[in-house]
């Protein structure tokens, strides 16, 4: 799961060829279109869209699966519980669009280099920096969202064994309370490490 | 050069405050400069003195000739830092551009960004793992990237805090040995007394003092004298 997002496969695809700026406007417009868009059908229709989008990516069904493995538990759960609640429909609806969103966003990150959306997320804010908008911060923290992502995971999984370790694998104060201290003292380090790259003083 | 001038550091604490550096008035301009001390004796907060990371509560500290407060931006460009948990200081998927950030300022060209990232990839021993992600490096390969990803932003000083605590033998012995033939002015703390006395002048830091300064041998010997003590 640490790979969960931000794993760029390089590749000839038409969507490795789309440039980031673009492409990150695509997938924007794609989550609104899941948003505005309501019942079921519609969802099925953007999760096959999605799947049909990481075969023409050439992303491996194999490791795209064990990608969204994690997530795929996640997503029966909430099925499970939207059928009870609020019946079938919905639980298509929600889960297919998850799902859907999801695979687009792994899409995206496998078809794109780091460094390219950084510059398109950079190029994109410049107009802003008049009101004050530094476009390498908030283009570098974007990028640490990313990164980050797999690092909790990573950290509460630690945790989690910590806590077994010495019986408290029930208690959510034993995962919880050492899981924000360790995320946050991370984050110190992190940022640290970043100014001491001179990364942030621009 | 480094330059301390009566530089101490005092930290507010629940219980009122503490000093953490008493005034100390250094002058390093020795290659290799290695700093030893107990737990707690203050060495990580001296470090972080040198790249304005901590600031000094009163006196100054200077890299050449420019004033750590006064000049941050301008001293960390010219002093690179690298800490303890790799983990921490890789941000990015792969090692490539993990090193190509630290080149984005420097570097406009993309193209030009990658061929240099490689380069420094090299010089660190890790152009194979150009494209490889940076959670499937081992320990000492990761502490190596993050070597690399400062050496990226040709600092002039590099400041190691405990570089190699979390790595074992072989990899302490291949980290210390690329930190030892840097080019640059190497500032090393470590618990790893072989390695201090590879360094040509040392520090012994106890209780927020510098309490020893010169020759490496001496320090160690000065440093066991110490914890020998009741
Ligand atoms: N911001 C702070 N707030 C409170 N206490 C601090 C702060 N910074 C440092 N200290 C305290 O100052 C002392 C020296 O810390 P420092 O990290 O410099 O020690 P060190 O020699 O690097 O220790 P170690 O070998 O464990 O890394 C410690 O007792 C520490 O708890
Ligand atoms: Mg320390």
């Amino acid at each position: 799961m640490t790979d969960l997002l931000g794993a760029y496969r390089p590749g000839r695809s038409v969507l490795h060829r789309i440039p980031a700026g673009p492409k990150l406007g695509l997938l924007a417009t794609y989550g609104a279109i899941a948003v505005a868009l309501h019942g079921p059908a519609s969802a099925v229709v953007l999760l096959v869209v999605s799947l049909a989008l990481t075969l023409v990516a050439g992303m491996p069904v194999r490791r795209t699966l064990r990608q969204v493995r994690g997530l795929l538990v996640l997503a029966v759960v909430v099925a499970a519980f939207q059928t009870w609640q609020r019946g079938w429909p919905v639980a298509v609806h929600v889960v297919g669009d998850l799902l859907a969103l999801v695979l687009a966003a792994l899409v995206f990150t496998a078809t794109t280099p780091v460094d390219d959306v950084l510059t398109a997320v950079e190029r994109g804010l410049r107009p802003f920096r008049r009101l004050g908008v530094r476009p390498e911060r908030v283009a570098l923290a974007f990028s640490l969202v990313l990164r980050a992502i797999p690092g909790i995971l990573e950290t509460a999984r630690e945790t989690r064994a910590a806590a077994k370790a010495r019986g408290l694998e029930r208690s959510p104060r034993a995962l919880l309370v050492p899981l924000a201290v360790r995320t946050v003292g991370r984050a110190y380090e992190t940022g640290d490490a970043l100014a001491a790259r001179g990364l942030g003083d621009d | 050069m480094i330059e301390l001038d009566q530089a101490a550091v005092t930290v507010e604490t629940t219980d009122g405050p503490l000093v953490v550096l008493e005034p100390t008035t250094l002058t390093l301009d020795e290659p290799r400069v290695a700093v030893v001390g107990a737990n707690g004796s203050g060495k990580s907060t001296l470090a972080r003195l040198l790249n304005g990371l901590v600031e000094p509560t009163s006196g100054h500290v200077r890299v050449g000739g420019l004033d750590t407060v006064d000049e941050g931006p301008a001293v960390r460009r010219r002093v690179g830092f690298v800490f303890t948990n790799p983990d921490a200081q890789l941000v990015m998927p792969t090692c490539l551009e993990d090193v190509a950030l630290s080149l984005r300022r420097t570097v406009r060209d993309k193209a030009a960004r990658r061929a240099r990232a490689l380069e420094v990839l090299a010089s660190v021993g890790l152009e194979a793992k150009a494209d490889t992600s940076v959670h499937a490096l081992s320990g000492g390969q990761k502490q190596m990237l993050a070597l690399a990803g400062v050496l990226a932003t040709d600092p002039d000083v590099l400041v190691a805090d405990e570089p190699t605590t979390l790595l074992d033998l072989r990899n302490t012995r291949l980290v210390a040995d690329r930190l030892l033939s840097l080019r640059q002015q190497l500032v090393l703390v470590t618990h790893d007394l072989d390695l201090a006395v590879r360094c040509d002048r040392a520090l012994v830091v106890d209780a927020a003092r510098v309490v020893f300064d010169g020759d490496p041998a001496e320090a160690v010997a000065h440093y066991r004298a110490l914890v020998a003590a009741p």
